[in-house]
């Protein structure tokens, strides 16, 4: 009598979650996948009562269009230049203000102002940045206003100036640029979660390597980054999985465009190409694009879970 | 060579490496603070440089010779960005849209995590794990679904469009009921005795217990609203409706006209300002939100 009164009473806590979660979630996941092999579907016709017919169709022409497989390059370029970089220049942050004392918590605060930014306003001030205002080296009706404050600097160093992202730049320039971005964006999460690994690991390791008298660059390689690889393992991964969601990084510095303006969507996403397709009303393509994008960044997830258990120290 | 003259040379040999170990300490940490100062520097300048050039004129923006403090400073063009972006609607849209929408969240993820933590019933465990592997799937794959179902209920440019289908966080309702299981039982057994009911004890106690939890959801549950972009763009892009981050991109991706980069950069630090006080004030819930869950927003 009193557990099947638990048991009701359990259900009504949990009824208004369940109700949302079956239609924002657990619907989406079936209605999706049963579009994607649905060929060539399109919302507009499929209310206009057309049928369509199963099969793989929408998996063979995303991957056929030289649009996705480079919206599949970019969002592969940019991971695995921004996550090893990032990565270890997080780790390299973590590890100095570690073993520092004194305005360790103001410098730890500076690093992690970037994180509670959004990312399309800040994109807008990289955008600033390197924008060349006036034209650049182009047409001649027009004069060169002010190259942007990153060529600025560029210049005060000796060096020339680049067309970053402006009309007629070049593609590694504006991935450089992203790249940038990106990093800037990335690091504050990785220090916190290495600053919060290096406070776990015993102090006994280290005061044992100063007994030996070790060298800084072994207690690194040798002590620090074994004992942390659980947590390095973690920051990679998610690094992995945020990367190839990357889009509105892309759309603050670049704007919808999602490219240079003589080349718009030449840095689009895979994100970016499952959006369009569906403001095409495509939804068989989007679906198939989103399937493989989960196919991809389980499969990259998994390969990094198989590489950490060889090389993660627990 | 006498014993002794033997221990002398070892003890001013030791005092030698000392003097070197120490030398090459002292150098040591010049360069680590050098190395995390400059880092500091290059994380900082993106915001130094909105903050001046919101605060130039354009003739002076575009000097090919850039200055670093304004030569005059010329604050209109923060009243200028607040009406050209509109933002004073736009704020308001947005604070509304988090307000209820971080406020049902929390009731929600309140009840749910306190059934799986305290309360019986069958398939518990499996209903939890269910839960919990919808995490992996990424959030595109239920928007492309989630668009059509928004327009089939009707609800295309409506403030409901842009809260209802974000309530339930599995990811929040797992946080919770972390921090709920960390409540000792023998509370729960007394409060039983005493006679008060779940729905008390849970309000009471427990709430109470979690609230450093709780603050840290609404604080990442606000930030998302003032930071969503893609899907108010799909759903709700309508003057009435717009949030700010799609106001700001949309009133300053006109590339064919001038732009005016001092009235833009005004306009990013107003949208900015919020998300700094939230920083300076709460950075301590952020941290902790974060640190345990990687997610932003």
């Amino acid at each position: 009598m009193v557990e099947s009164k638990q048991q009701w009473k359990a259900w009504l806590y949990l009824a208004p979650a369940i109700v949302l979660l079956l239609i924002f979630t657990v619907w989406p996941i079936i209605n999706t996948i049963h579009m994607a092999f649905l060929e060539n579907y399109n919302g507009l016709k499929a209310a206009g009562g057309a049928t369509f017919n199963f099969g793989f169709a929408n998996f063979q022409k995303v991957v056929s269009y030289r649009r996705f497989t480079q919206c599949m390059q970019n969002t592969m370029l940019l991971c695995v230049i921004t996550v090893p970089i990032s990565s270890i220049l997080a780790l390299l942050i973590a590890v100095a203000l570690h073993s520092i004392k004194r305005f360790q918590k103001v410098l730890q605060t500076i690093f992690f102002l970037p994180y509670v930014t959004n990312s399309i306003a800040i994109g807008m001030v990289f955008a600033a940045m390197f924008n060349i205002v006036g034209s650049f080296l182009g047409m001649e009706s027009e004069i060169l206003v002010t190259p942007g404050i990153v060529n600025n600097i560029i210049e005060f160093f000796g060096g020339t100036k680049v067309n970053w992202i402006n009309y007629g730049s070049t593609y590694t320039a504006n991935l450089f640029v992203m790249a940038v971005y990106i990093i800037w964006n990335a690091l504050p999460f990785k220090i916190l979660i290495l600053l919060g690994g290096l406070a776990s690991i015993n102090k006994q390791y280290y005061e044992a390597a100063k007994v030996d008298s070790t060298p800084h660059w072994r207690v690194l390689t040798r002590i620090t980054v074994p004992l942390l690889s659980p947590m390095l393992a973690y920051v990679i991964i998610t690094g992995f999985i945020a990367g190839f969601k990357e889009y509105t990084s892309i759309v603050g510095i670049f704007g919808e465009s999602m490219g240079p303006a003589n080349d718009a969507g030449r840095l689009n996403t895979m994100v970016g190409f499952i959006y369009d397709s569906l403001a095409n009303n495509n939804q068989g393509r989007a679906s198939a694009a989103a399937l493989i994008l989960f196919g991809v960044i389980l499969v990259v997830t998994l390969i990094n879970l198989w590489v950490s258990k060889k090389r993660v120290h627990y | 060579m006498s014993q002794n003259s033997m221990r002398v040379m070892r003890a001013k040999d030791m005092r030698k490496t000392t003097f070197y170990q120490r030398l090459g300490a002292i150098l040591g940490k010049t360069g680590v603070y050098a190395f995390l100062i400059l880092v500091a520097l290059i994380v900082l300048f993106p915001f130094y440089w909105m903050i001046l050039s919101s605060l130039k004129s354009l003739y002076e923006y575009k000097l090919s010779k850039p200055t670093f403090w304004p030569q005059q400073v010329l604050l209109s063009n923060y009243t200028e960005a607040f009406t050209a972006a509109n933002l004073g609607k736009l704020f308001l849209n947005t604070a509304y849209v988090g307000i209820v929408s971080t406020l049902l969240s929390l009731f929600i993820t309140i009840i749910t995590a306190f059934a799986f933590a305290r309360l019986q019933f069958k398939g518990k465990e499996l209903l939890f794990a269910a839960l919990l592997g919808t995490m992996m799937i990424p959030g595109e794959l239920f928007t492309i679904t989630n668009y059509m179902t928004v327009s089939y209920l009707g609800w295309m440019n409506t403030f409901t469009a842009l809260i209802v289908p974000f309530l339930v966080s599995v990811f929040y309702i797992y946080l919770l009921r972390q921090n709920f299981l960390q409540i000792p039982n023998e509370l729960y057994l007394a409060a039983k005795v005493d006679g008060t009911s779940d729905w008390k004890y849970l309000w009471k106690v427990m709430v109470p217990l979690a609230l450093p939890t709780l603050i840290s959801i609404t604080i990442l549950k606000m930030m998302g609203a003032w930071n969503s972009y893609i899907w108010p763009r799909l759903v709700a892009n309508d003057e009435a409706h717009r949030l700010v981050t799609n106001g700001l991109r949309d009133a300053f991706t006109d590339i064919s006209g001038d732009t005016n980069y001092p009235v833009q950069m005004a306009a990013v630090a107003l949208v900015s300002a919020p998300l700094f006080l939230v920083f300076v004030f709460l950075r301590k819930y952020i941290m902790a939100g974060v640190s345990r869950s990687g997610i932003k927003g």
